[in-house]
């Protein structure tokens, strides 16, 4: 993998052989039965042996909230923190430590609400870390008081009479601040979210995934859209990286197409196949185009949306600044800079 | 000190020599106050006096040219003695403009040189300063002082007139005619500022020459002009023999972190979001990029914080800085550190507040929010230095005491110590002591809250060691285990462990040095960047014949543990602050004395004077 240099376990020889149960570690698994997270879990426990890094390589870190809780369930190095700023830990661990795989794990209210700042930033600076951000739509850990993206108009314990705030787009948001890996899957998806995973861990720099996640006790079935079949059929978009966009039932397909720079749902047998918006992961401004789309009126798109590879890190240009300084002026000696500048001799 | 000649045909004025002498360069903002005063610390350095320097600027960066609140103004006091403090009054003032000499008239003693730049002292000026009438046509004020009124900004002109420079280009150099002339008056050598001038416009010949010129002007100024009867010498200082630069807190805090860096290996990574007055330590550090120093500039000061607490889970050397406003925002954070154990350093360089606050002066008011400023029990181990150069050997100690003990240690400096300077006599490196990093290894029998026996520290690990994969946070634990635990006995024991292993860094503290008799009337107990001021007033008291000693705490906590036998070896107990009484609480509740504050906080250091006079009432009140 190029993102990780000097791995131990690659130096020595290509990757150690593990299973999914090598990432697993010895806790009690505390989330609700039929919680979204399990599938989670499952599909990043799973997804572990395919990145060919030696485990103890691995960071997890989190903030606070229900998703929190996953580097507890993680068999690698894990450091669950404070409410929203794992962002910021972890741009803290990989300054001090460069070579090590880092993911953070964050919900909807802890990455785009006490921690919106620090999940800017981190994505606006590329740095080498996978974010993992659950989103369910709801606080489960406080016990049901809407979050940022709940929809206007939510009731819950906080807003009896329904939320006036709008909510936000996390992929929208993460392609504002700039993020070089964007993509979206579902829990109930667990191939998709697997292949997803994969794909963002493996990604040099700034990664965002959102997973939608349903939270079965505060706000059943939010994703529903997503998880009835027969909704799903009509509005679930796989985007893949050159194919055209294209949903829907096999007996009648539909197709996006560009009018401009507006979006447009065809019917795929009414327009030739060159008319047909074929995906572009590595163009921002297409994926910000689809990370706007939503049902009814267009279909949910699943999948990379945006992927620019090759992009320099915020800690490789730290490391670079470190390194040609050691090189042009020799490693710092403190006994040379204290008799730097001016001195004077007494006695 | 070499005299300059005297030019041809001019008389050589008499000199007078001084143990000591207080001067303050006042003007605009933009006239260059704090370069002058800074050079002319270097001239007094090199002529091997004593110094202690009080730099005195408004928060606004360019204020309106002319008002009061503009101001910028530069001290010091420098001797042939021990110099403790940048002084309480001034026996020269330099006032650039009237704004400058409304707002510092009143330090001035009685008799006192004043030199103002006449050319200033125009209608608009006077106006912008308040001034109904022009206080140079005043006859009192040359009663008083012994007032000197030089257009500085004209002869600044005319020494330039030849030189293709504008006119505004000229005017900024005035301020280097005011150096060359306080120069003069008190026989401290233009050589440094000569040298000086050549490195900073290195790029530009033409100012090289036109500084140059107009500080020789001002020099020349004074042996020539008829007004100025003589001069002063003050002889050098009877200092402990070595090498020796001059030295600021901030800088010293940095280089100090540099120190430690290097004896232990491993990387720093320093996290901090600008705040005024800490953001100099950020940017020192970013300069060193070779001791492989890491310097983030965060989003804000909670993952200033927070980063650097990843960066310690990493191995390396985590420290944040930032000012009181800053630590308030990072409380949770360092709550954090406190419970995953890990070893950060937190700089807090005080300053006047509460919120904004004066971001500009000097306060000692966050030693509670130090000790008690965070939810639920959240010990950390707090540190302070008493001087500008102490700020070097504090955080070298910060760094090994949170390594030793896996603790987070937060250093309170203070606006007066990260901006002051002093002569410092450089370190032997290697006479530092050493700061062991032992990262455990070993995957037998470990545990991530397994504990050293004699310091309570739990193992460090680096991610990246086989065998040792383990999760920590901010979720009570099981004490070894590390494993999540909510309960009751455990959260109780952790709260203890977490106390003791605190209080066990006590044993790193030497015994107390006492500054006076063992046994007395007054002792004077005081911390951080009022020593100077504490140890002169206290010096001036013995002098007197009292029977009066004064204890600097560098550690606040832990207490030094022979601190409570000491306080009962006197009569009194006097704790001067900055603040309205935190340290003085402290004392109290923990040994039960009698202790009374002297607390004045206006943004300015404490005045030896007012400290005197509190030890003499205290003293009187015996019967």
């Amino acid at each position: 993998m190029s993102t990780v240099t000097g791995v131990p376990g690659a130096a020595q020889g290509g990757a150690p052989k593990y299973t999914k149960k090598d990432f697993e570690s010895d806790q009690d698994v505390r989330w609700c039965p039929g919680c979204g997270d399990y599938a989670i879990l499952s599909a990043m426990q799973k997804t572990m042996p395919d990145l060919g890094i030696p485990r103890e390589d691995i960071v997890f870190i989190s903030g606070i909230g229900c998703s929190s809780r996953f580097p507890y369930y993680m068999n690698t190095y894990g450091f669950h923190t404070i409410h929203g700023r794992a962002p910021a830990v972890a741009t803290g661990l990989k300054l001090a430590r460069p070579e090590l795989k880092v993911f953070v794990v964050t919900g909807d209210g802890d990455g785009l609400s006490i921690g919106g700042n620090h999940l800017l930033h981190v994505l606006r600076r590329n740095v080498d870390v996978t974010v993992l951000l659950f989103n369910n739509r709801i606080y489960g850990l406080t016990k049901g008081q809407y979050s940022p993206t709940s929809e206007l108009g939510k009731v819950t314990k906080s807003t009896p009479m329904g939320s006036a705030d709008r909510p936000v787009s996390p992929c929208s948001f993460a392609l504002g601040a700039g993020a070089t890996f964007v993509a979206r899957t579902v829990d109930r998806n667990i191939a998709h979210m697997e292949e997803t995973l994969k794909r963002a861990a493996q990604h040099k720099g700034a990664a965002f995934v959102e997973i939608l996640q349903n939270c079965n006790v505060y706000n059943d079935l939010a994703w529903n859209v997503l998880y009835d079949r027969e909704s799903k059929v009509l509005h679930e978009l796989k985007v893949q990286h050159g194919k055209p966009l294209v949903f829907g039932p096999v007996d009648d397909r539909r197709g996006l197409v560009l009018d401009g720079v507006k979006p447009k749902v065809v019917k795929v047998k009414d327009v030739p196949e060159s008319a047909l918006w074929v995906h572009d992961e590595t163009d921002r401004a297409t994926a910000l185009v689809l990370a706007h789309l939503w049902a009814p009126d267009y279909p949910i798109p699943l999948g990379v949306l945006a992927a620019n590879a090759g992009e320099t890190t915020y800690e490789e240009i730290l490391i670079q600044q470190e390194q040609k300084s050691i090189s042009e002026r020799g490693p710092g000696d403190i006994a040379k800079l204290l008799v730097s500048g001016e001195t004077w001799k007494i006695g | 000190m070499s005299e300059t000649a005297a030019p041809g045909g001019v008389v050589q004025k008499p000199r007078r020599t001084l143990t000591r002498a207080v001067i303050r360069f006042a003007g605009d903002s933009g006239d260059g106050m704090q370069v002058t005063g800074e050079q002319f610390t270097t001239e007094a350095a090199w002529a091997g006096n004593d110094i202690s320097t009080l730099p005195n600027f408004p928060a606004e960066i360019r204020a309106p040219a002319g008002t009061l609140f503009g101001v910028s103004s530069f001290q010091l006091q420098f001797g042939s003695q021990r110099v403790h403090t940048p002084g309480d009054q001034l026996d020269a003032l330099v006032a650039m403009n009237p704004a400058a000499l409304k707002v510092h008239q009143s330090d001035l003693k009685p008799g006192g040189i004043l030199i103002v730049n006449t050319a200033a002292f125009d209608q608009r000026n006077l106006d912008k300063a308040g001034y109904a009438k022009n206080p140079l046509e005043d006859p009192g004020l040359g009663e008083k002082y012994r007032l000197y009124q030089v257009d500085i900004s004209g002869m600044t002109k005319k020494a330039l007139e030849d030189l293709a420079l504008n006119a505004k280009e000229k005017e900024r150099c005035k301020n280097f005619f005011a150096l060359g002339l306080v120069s003069w008056i008190y026989t401290r050598p233009l050589d440094p500022t000569l040298d000086a001038i050549k490195k900073r416009f290195a790029k530009n010949p033409l100012f090289v020459e036109a500084n140059t010129r107009v500080l020789k002007a001002g020099h020349a100024f004074g042996e020539t002009a008829e007004m100025f009867a003589e001069h002063y010498g003050v002889e050098a200082a009877e200092m402990p023999p070595g090498l020796y630069r001059s030295m600021t807190g901030n800088r010293a805090l940095a280089w100090g972190l540099l120190a430690a860096a290097e004896r232990t290996q491993i990387p720093i990574v320093f996290g901090a979001y600008p705040i005024t007055p800490a953001s100099s330590i950020l940017e020192e550090l970013a300069m060193h990029k070779r001791f492989r120093v890491r310097t983030f500039q965060a989003e804000d000061e909670i993952a200033a914080a927070t980063s650097v607490i990843g960066a310690a889970f990493g191995g390396a050397i985590g420290i944040t800085a930032s000012s009181g406003p800053g630590i308030a925002l990072k409380g949770e954070a360092i709550g954090l550190a406190v419970t995953a154990e890990l070893p950060i350093v937190i700089f807090d360089i005080q300053r006047g507040g509460p919120s904004t606050g004066l971001p500009t002066k000097t306060e000692q008011a966050d030693l509670m929010q130090a000790l008690y400023g965070r939810n639920s029990e959240s010990p950390v181990v707090v540190i302070a230095p008493c001087t500008p150069g102490d700020c070097f050997y504090i955080a070298y100690e910060a760094v090994r005491i949170a390594i030793k003990y896996m603790v987070p240690v937060m250093v309170l400096s203070d606006g007066y110590l990260a901006n002051g300077s002093e002569p410092w006599l450089i370190p032997d490196v290697k006479t530092l002591p050493d700061i062991p990093v032992k990262f455990r290894t070993e995957p037998e029998g470990f545990f991530p809250y397994l504990r050293d026996p004699a310091t309570l520290a739990r193992p460090w690990v680096r991610p990246g060691t086989p065998g040792l994969e383990h999760r920590i946070g901010g979720i009570e634990k099981q004490d070894v285990t590390g494993n999540i635990s909510y309960d009751p006995e455990n959260h109780d024991h952790m709260v203890k462990t977490r106390a003791e292993k605190v209080r066990r860094v006590a044993q790193e503290i030497p015994p107390t040095s006492i500054n006076g008799p063992a046994t007395g009337d007054v002792l004077v107990v005081g911390w951080g960047g009022t020593y100077g001021a504490i140890t002169a007033a206290v010096e001036e008291a013995q002098l007197e014949g009292k029977a009066v000693a004064s204890v600097h705490l560098r550690h606040l906590n832990p207490l030094p543990p022979d601190l409570g036998q000491i306080l009962r070896q006197y009569r009194r107990v006097l704790v001067p602050e900055i603040n309205s009484g935190q340290l003085v609480r402290v004392l109290r509740a923990e040994y039960l004395v009698d202790a009374v504050g002297y607390n004045r906080v206006s943004g300015m250091p404490l005045a030896s004077q007012d400290i005197l006079e509190a030890i003499n009432q205290l003293v009187e009140a015996k019967q």
